[in-house]
């Protein structure tokens, strides 16, 4: 790895940010004793299973669970009936309809029954007797099928929402959005080459190693604790109770371990199921799902189909970039097209602008966030379209990019508005000066060898994060926050702490928080937990100091103002008492005023925005359409690097994923919309034997608005890859896929087709 | 006066028009006002919404006050990974 650093008064010298300390968690993680959902059991505990529909789309005529319930070892049976009616859907993603099927299922694994019985083996049974009567529906599966003319409706009565048109007619587009900035005809004319092409992507899956699982105990008191795995328990408790229609402290959600999330885990499906089985049965109840279930119940990431078409001058000035943007929206709905929208053009500086996005309902499961959502598929557009346009005005690809990136000061986008405000200070362009500037981009290429640029944008999130601090007899620091760590962020929290109050990183012990004993914490998402959360633990940290400073001043029996705290201790201003440590302070604190600890708590805000730029090198085979990456380079601007491995892990992480889509990834299914893949083996996701190391550059370009100059580096990692893959199979072998996954039967036929025309 | 610029879905219920100048001084008035206008906009933000306030964006915005602001852009609920 390497570091570009800019020249700022933030990014000072620091003793422990910036340093790679071993992460505290990680001695449990590797010796098998951190606890993950699924090994976590209580007494009594008996086991739940979820009956799913077979059918991508069937009314349920009615449900018979009689002989279910007499089947051995059954204690427990729920259906919609044991749930409240939703009062509203309280925004994305519409939790309440797809807990459990009301009337209807949208999707195959849709829920419409969970058991719970002594065995896992006794609920899977009991199950299967569950008799449902399903009259089929039929589906629609794509954004083609969808947007057609006779398309059979899902909704039967869903009218567009945000159409211009005030579209009477039903349809299966849930909402479209329109924004234009400058004049888009006016910038067409301007430029001196235009091109427009189309690209699509499929579904794909987070592929988190870890199945949702979940143990829920709920008492004859009405209370309920929940243990499981997730990127925000307070996320759970509160969705949670709002299904059950119960008051959210009658909830208490313990986090455990979290074996990878990348946005799949900020929703629930099975904590009410479990809740509502144990309040039946009166025992605590375990579920976990498999594998099928995963793939075929929780959301992957839409599908889309995007239409990009730039303009721009010989001397590189784009002009003009127009894009229309479908994306599936699972069968309730989403913001996804309109994230797309934001992120569409956001790298560049261009002023005249025109976007429109379409969320297409479809007979899919519903779609969750994965890390930058809906911003990879369109990158993979723009960036595919930008290539092209390097090479017909004979320009470095780089160079285009730096002719044309956002700086401070320009235009940032937002979803259904031209522009959300000026960008602050951010490190696009040092990113792609990093690339240019690496050894990688002039290694020689031999032959079916190809290089390939893009870059990526995500706007990151701020949010409500809760921190406090405990300081014990002998000086050691707890810091407890709210945020799953789902990338290290434990370590990152410890070394700001260790910062501020100026002791040893391996002397504080940072944990995560229940929620009862740690402050309201929003969901581990948008790569804001480092972020926002970090501000949390300074904020904590701070006071800290200023409590410890307050008791050497009475162990002196001096003024505030004479003490100051300098690594660690207390030291007398004019020299006149022996430095006191934290150890000695923490020791006497019984008698200076009682147990010293800190909370941080706030809504934070000034989350900077992230950007990457990837350069990868592959190698076409032509006889099988295989592709194999040779070297791949990410250059990413994380602001400050708080714990530089976790940095380039999840710069890293990103690209591999990011890969997965770009060559492999997909849901596949039947004519009758069941899932064909819904295994590892034939869902193909990149292992570790696919892929080169990846090599980083973290470039600092700190974010003033955070007190060590952080900026989220958690998802933009991954937009990049599929345009850069492209790019560089375009670049080996001539020819531009623009259908992902890039498989080898889509290389391979894209390879025949040009010879065949070139013959 | 504040101008408030509106996204799609919000302009169905304002005729169209996409920029407003209201007088507020939170954001709590900032909508009582423009529903006062346009009825069903407080309705239609029940389901969740972002602020971008002066270039600042809001992920769960409600009560800020709005004394010193000159520009308010309405947002979808805001979501990452």
């Amino acid at each position: 790895m390497s570091v570009v650093a800019e020249d700022n008064s933030v990014n000072q010298s620091y003793k422990y940010v910036g340093t790679r300390p071993v992460r505290h968690d990680g001695l449990e993680k590797v010796n098998g004793k951190a606890r993950f959902a699924a090994d976590i059991s209580k007494p009594r505990m008996i086991h739940g299973h979820v009956l799913r529909s077979p059918h991508a789309h069937a009314k349920i005529l009615s449900i018979d669970t009689s002989k279910a319930e007499s089947m051995p070892g059954v204690k427990a049976i729920v259906t919609a009936s044991d749930f409240p009616l939703p009062k509203k859907d309280e925004g994305f993603p519409h939790r309440s309809k797809n807990l459990i099927a009301r009337g209807k299922v949208y999707y195959e694994g849709q829920a419409v029954a969970a058991v719970a019985a002594t065995t896992r083996r006794h609920a899977r049974e009991a199950a299967a007797k569950i008799k449902v009567n399903y009259q089929e529906l039929p589906t629609v599966m794509t954004i083609n099928e969808a947007m057609a003319d006779d398309a059979p409706l899902v909704h039967e009565n869903l009218i567009t929402k945000g159409s211009d048109k005030k579209e009477a007619k039903p349809s299966n587009i849930a909402e479209m959005d329109f924004h234009e900035r400058g004049d888009i005809d006016v910038g067409f004319a301007e430029a001196d080459f235009v091109y427009e092409n189309e690209f699509t992507t499929e579904a794909f899956h987070q592929g988190y190693i870890e199945p949702h699982a979940c143990l829920a105990d709920t008492g004859k008191d009405g209370r309920s604790e929940i243990w499981c795995s997730s990127q925000g328990h307070f996320m759970v408790r509160s969705a949670t109770a709002k299904m059950l229609g119960w008051e959210t402290s009658k909830i208490k959600v313990i986090p455990a371990e979290i074996g990878g999330g990348f946005g799949g885990k900020t929703t629930i499906y099975l904590e009410p199921l479990a809740v509502k089985l144990s309040e039946k049965a009166d025992r605590p109840v375990k579920m976990v799902m498999s594998r099928d279930e995963v793939f075929k119940a929780t959301g992957p990431a839409p599908g889309t189909k995007i239409r990009v078409k730039i303009g721009a001058k010989k001397s590189g000035e784009i002009t003009a970039g127009k894009a229309w943007l479908a994306y599936e929206a699972g069968p309730f709905g989403g913001s996804w097209a309109k994230l797309g929208g934001w992120c569409i053009f956001a790298s560049y500086n261009i002023p005249n602008v025109q976007i429109e996005a379409y969320e297409i309902i479809v007979n899919r499961p519903v779609n969750i966030a994965y890390r930058a959502p809906s911003a990879p598929m369109a990158a993979y557009a723009t960036e595919s379209v930008l290539d092209h346009i390097a090479k017909e005005i004979d320009m470095d690809p780089i160079d285009l990019r730096i002719f044309n990136a956002v700086k401070e000061g320009d235009n940032q986008p937002g979803d259904s508005v031209a522009s959300t405000g000026k960008y602050p200070k951010i490190g696009f362009k040092e990113t792609l000066e990093a690339i240019k500037n690496h050894p990688n981009y002039k290694i020689p290429l031999g032959p079916n060898q190809g290089r390939g640029i893009a870059t990526g944008y995500w706007f990151n999130i701020a949010q409500t994060s809760s921190a406090t601090i405990n300081l014990s007899e002998d000086g050691r620091a707890v810091v407890m926050t709210g945020s799953p760590d789902i990338g290290g962020s434990r370590a990152s929290m410890a070394i700001m702490a260790a910062e501020v109050i100026g002791i040893d990183v391996n002397l504080i012990q940072p944990v995560v928080g229940d929620t009862e004993t740690v402050g309201f914490t929003d969901v581990t998402e948008g790569s804001r937990a480092t972020y926002a959360t970090g501000i949390a633990v300074v904020n904590a940290a701070e006071k800290i100091v200023r409590k410890v400073k307050e008791r050497a001043s009475i162990m002196w029996d001096c003024n505030l103002e004479d003490v100051e705290w300098v690594d660690g201790s207390a030291i007398h201003k004019d020299g006149k008492e022996t430095p006191i440590s934290l150890p000695e302070i923490t020791a006497e604190a019984k008698k200076t005023g009682g147990p010293l600890n800190a909370t941080g708590s706030l809504e934070t805000k000034g989350h900077g925005p992230a950007f990457s730029t990837q350069l990868c090198d592959l190698e076409v085979d032509p006889e099988t359409g295989r592709v194999t990456i040779l070297r791949y380079t990410t250059a990413q601007d994380a602001g400050t690097a708080i714990h530089p491995s976790y940095v380039e892990g999840q710069m890293q992480g990103g690209v591999a994923q990011g890969i997965g889509m770009a060559l492999n990834e997909e849901y596949i299914y039947n004519q009758k919309g069941r899932m064909e893949n819904s295994g590892f083996l034939d869902y193909r996701m990149p292992v570790a034997s696919d892929l080169p190391m990846i090599e980083t550059i973290i470039v600092e370009v700190p974010n003033p608005r955070h007190p060590f100059g952080v900026r989220g580096v958690g998802e933009v990692g991954i937009v990049p890859p599929l345009p850069a893959v492209a790019n560089a199979i375009h670049d080996a072998v001539g020819v531009r896929l623009r259908e992902a996954p890039m498989s080898p039967v889509k290389v391979l036929k894209a390879l025949n087709q040009k010879n065949g025309a070139n013959g | 006066m504040i101008k408030v610029i509106l996204g799609t879905n919000l302009k169905n219920i304002t005729n169209g028009l996409d920029e407003l100048e209201v007088e507020a001084t939170s954001v709590k008035s900032l909508i009582a006002e423009m529903d006062r206008r346009y009825p069903g906009i407080a309705d239609a933000l029940q389901s969740g919404f972002a602020l971008a306030i002066d270039g600042e964006v809001i992920a769960n915005p409600g009560y800020e006050k709005l004394e010193e602001v000159s520009e308010v852009r309405f947002l979808s609920p805001i979501q990452g990974g």
